[in-house]
This record gives C-alpha cells, structure tokens and sequence, in this order.
C-alpha cells in the first residue's frame, strides 16, 4: 500500500545521492592539479581571442564628470602596516623613490615630483573588480609607455612587473607580498599609467599612495597599488610562486581582460 | 477493439540531438558555477557602475538574537530566506553564503575556481551553440521545424493550442509529426534570444571586450545592467528548463527522451483504417 511512498522515497534518495556524487567529483576535480589545469586550458584560449578580436590600441569607455563614483570601495590592502611603507608614509612620501630596472638599459630612480613632471594622462574610466562590482573615477598620472622609453627596453624583456609595498597575506617564504605583471602591449597602451591623483585630489592611501598601476581593460586586481619598483623581465616564473601576480599564484587569471 | 498501432516517426536529426545533450551538461555547470560567482558580490545594480547602498537585488545573512538569519532582498522587500539563500548548510553547520552548496560548483565558495569552470563550459556552450545555428541554417530545421506557419499564428489556432495544453491535451496523429506554436516560439525564443542574450551580457562583463564593443555595453544599460540583464535571463532559462521537463513528464517522458537519443518518437495514427 505505501509503496509508491517507498518508491518515491526511494527516487528521492537515488536523486539526492547522484546529485551529491556528481557535486563531490565537482570538488575532487576543482581540488587537483590537472583537473584545473584541464579547466584553465579555456584561459589561453580566452586570451588570445580577445588579442585577434581587439585592437592593441583599442580605449577602454572614457565616462564623463557626473558618472564618477560617490563611493568608490577600495580593496586588498587598504593601510598597508609594512614598516618601510609606514616610514614611508610618515614623512608624506617625501623620500620616496620609484625605481624602474630589470632588463633596461639605463635603471631610473624618479621622486613623486619626476613623476609629475612626465608625459601624463587624465582619464575617467570604469573599476570592474573581479567579484562583479564597478566603480568610476578620475586617474592622473605618468604614462608608463614613455617611462620604459627613458628606462630603454632590453630586447630581452618580455614583461613588466611591479612590485607593491602592502603585504597582503602574511606567509612563511614571503609570497605573500604584492605583486603584479603585464605583457608589453598593455605597458605601451595608451591608457596604461602610474597614477599619482585620483578625483584630482592626492592619490589616498586607500587607493594605493603614492602610486598605482590604471591598466584598463583589465580587471581591478591587475591595477596594482603602492608601487615601489617596476622590473623588466623576460619571464614571472622566479617571482613569487610563479605565475606573474598575488592573486594568479591564489588562482586567478594573468590575463584579467575577462 | 484492438489498441491503436503505434508508428514510429523520425523526428530530431542527429546534430540536433548531439547539441541539446551538450547544452544540457554546459547550462547545468555554467548555472551553478555561475551562481558561485555571483557569492563574491550577492547584489545586483542598474547602469554601468555599482551604487553600493541601493542595490536593487541583495542577498545576505545577519545576525539575530543569538543566531543568524539569511536573506534576501528585491527592492524595498526582505525576506528571510535561511536555509536556502544567505545563511545555508546543515543545521548547526550553516555558512553566510548566497546560494547553496548543493547549488554551486564547486560546493564551496571560491571564486577563483568557479571562474574556471564557468569559462571552461562558456566556450564548449558557444561552440555548441553556433553548430547548432549553422546546422539549423544550412539544414533547414530553424526554417522548417520552429519558424511558425501561417496557419500556425492564426489566433483561432493561437486560442486552440492554448486551452489544449492547460488541459494537458497534447496532439495526435498527423499532428504530433510537427512542434505546435506554442512550442514553436519557446524553442525560438531560447535559441534566438535567451541563449545569445546569456552570451553577449557575459561578454559585456569584459573589460577587455568592452574596448571592443562599447555600444553593446550601452545597450545594455551599463556593465551592472548587463551583470543583472545576465542573471535575469539565467533564471529565466531556468524557467523554461522547469516547464520543458514539465511538458516531458505530461506529454509521455520515454517517448520524449528516446526520441532526444535515437531520434524515434512514437505517434499513434489518426483513426486506424482510415487512410492517413
């Protein structure tokens, strides 16, 4: 007599473990090596769609005055208590230096007042932060194109890496400083600056001070905060764990155009 | 009397069977790996940039007395939705998180790998999806099998198929060969708007495409509305999906699913003895 209800029952379990089955081997994959490796082989393939689909010149949407964010939400670090960074800040970034070397012809070491003195860029542009988020303001700063030009790319390099004064994450052998690299088609865009304002006011803290990387097209961790030192390489793989930025060694893409 | 003979008729070529079984396992990953991305920022905006105290979908969890609540809220409503959405898990064991693990791929919430897996099935989804429209081009089963007929958008009909199908009366016979109007603009509409619409809105979440195609972008409304546009079509897909396996069941599931797999669907002839 009940043994439609049993039946039911019976279906409902079949359904539920299955269900919880597929789910489980949903995680086993997610938590191997391979099987995210399998999963991220759609990444190149993202990439380079975009490469033939997008012109390497191509501006990111420019907004107007009234569109700028009232509450623009900063992320990661936010005061960064390294000590460096806070003797740093102490002094109003007085002493600061930007340093750009690596694989350059003639290393360079340019106060905030060089910086402001270099070929600049003003835009109003769109913060897409990879949880889903937008913000829009206004970024003043030295293009970075020109700068390498000064600094004189070695053939060799390949990449442009930038190296941040905020630990994120405190870790044992250091990874946890940091950290961020572009390829040369983003360093030499148009819209690719080190930004020293923000809403034409001093860049804050909170946003990156003394100066942050705007590479647009790209999402918010690629903006890289607190810049210290900027390095030419002809490859990521000896920097941090390897895969060219804090948060790709925690998973995400390096190419954050999508 | 003898029980009518059952003929059995040729009804889904094999590339349309080989799509929607893989549009099938693609929109079952991207849905769920989708809403374990949506856990990063459970709100949702109009317009190009977020508006953090006025999001018009928010789901949460907060404290409430000595427990937590989960909620959700659409406008100026809340409602507490523990156990499913915001606060979820075994009792005892609940996470603030937007939906469920049962829900999402992978069960825990982690950003970083459900980007993979989204991503992953998005590309075999729209690998899938332009076979299937090439193949309905080309082949003619878009023009001849889901473009509805004259005869078909009559209102008479229109009326017809309507009071039919509430009543869970499905067509015989000669008609049963073809898919009714009804049927006719749901398919197309999933292929033809929902599917694509699923597509571009994710692409305009690009910043990398938006250089590309701003105006897309604006069509939309903005990045957040193309964010909200994306999961709105998603539930909506969900929508069709749940009434489609509804419509299965009712209108004989063996019968359906065979003819998904072999292509063979059974119908009973008109009136046996008559000439067909």
């Amino acid at each position: 007599m009940n043994a439609p209800v049993n039946r039911r029952g019976w279906l409902r379990a079949g359904l539920a473990s299955a269900g919880a089955l597929a789910l489980g081997a949903c995680d086993k994959i997610t938590n191997s090596k391979q099987g995210v490796a399998f999963l991220q082989s759609a990444e190149g393939l993202t990439r380079r769609a975009q490469r033939l689909l997008v012109d390497r010149k191509a501006l990111a949407r420019e907004f107007t005055h009234a569109d700028i964010s009232s509450d623009f939400r900063p992320n990661g670090s936010i005061d960064p208590n390294d000590p460096d960074y806070v003797a740093l800040k102490t002094k109003g970034f007085a002493d600061y230096r930007l340093v750009i070397d690596g694989l350059v012809e003639r290393p360079l070491s340019l106060s905030l007042a060089d910086l402001r003195a270099q070929p600049s860029r003003t835009q109003i542009t769109r913060h897409d932060c990879v949880e889903g988020w937008s913000s829009i303001a206004k970024w003043t700063g030295a293009r970075l194109g020109p700068l390498l030009d000064k600094a004189g790319l070695k053939p060799s390099a390949r990449y442009i890496v930038f190296h941040c004064g905020d630990t994120l994450e405190q870790t044992l052998d250091g990874t946890g400083q940091y950290y961020e690299s572009i390829d040369l088609v983003d360093a030499y865009h148009p819209q690719t600056i080190l930004a020293y304002a923000m809403n034409d006011q001093v860049l804050p803290v909170a946003h990156g001070a003394p100066l942050r990387l705007r590479v647009e097209r790209q999402l918010g961790y690629k903006q890289a905060k607190y810049i210290m030192r900027i390095e030419a390489v002809a490859d990521y793989a000896h920097l941090g764990r390897g895969n060219g930025g804090f948060w790709e060694d925690r998973g995400y893409e390096w190419y954050a155009g999508i | 009397m003898a029980k009518p003979k059952k003929v059995l008729v040729y009804r889904h070529a094999a590339v349309t069977r080989a799509t929607h079984w893989i549009n099938v396992l693609a929109l079952t990953f991207l849905l769920m790996s989708g809403l374990n991305i949506f856990g990063a920022h459970p709100a949702l905006y109009w317009g190009q940039k977020a508006v953090f105290a006025h999001p018009w979908v928010l789901i949460g969890a907060e404290p409430k007395g000595a427990d937590m609540i989960g909620f959700t809220q659409i406008g100026a409503a809340k409602f507490n939705t523990t156990g499913l959405l915001g606060y979820s898990g075994k009792v005892g064991e609940r996470v603030p998180v937007a939906f469920p693990a049962w829900a999402t791929v992978p069960s825990f919430r982690d950003l970083a790998d459900s980007r993979h897996w989204h991503f992953f099935f998005a590309w075999l989804f729209v690998i899938n999806g332009l076979t299937y429209w090439l193949a309905g081009l080309i082949g003619g089963h878009i023009r001849k099998d889901l473009l509805p007929t004259r005869h078909d958008v009559a209102p008479r009909n229109v009326w017809h198929e309507i009071v039919t199908h509430a009543k869970l009366k499905f067509p015989k016979g000669e008609e049963a060969r073809h898919y009714n109007v009804l049927q006719k603009g749901a398919y197309l509409a999933v292929v033809l708007i929902l599917l694509p619409l699923m597509v571009l809105t994710g692409l305009c979440m690009s910043p990398g495409f938006d250089a590309f195609a701003p105006g897309l972008v604006d069509f939309f409304g903005g990045r957040q509305s193309a964010r909200t546009i994306h999961f709105l079509t998603a539930f909506s897909l969900v929508g069709f999906v749940l009434l489609h396996l509804f419509m299965v069941v009712a209108s004989g599931t063996w019968n359906n699913i065979r003819s998904m797999i072999t292509g063979r669907y059974a119908i009973i002839p008109d009136k046996t003895g008559e000439p067909a």
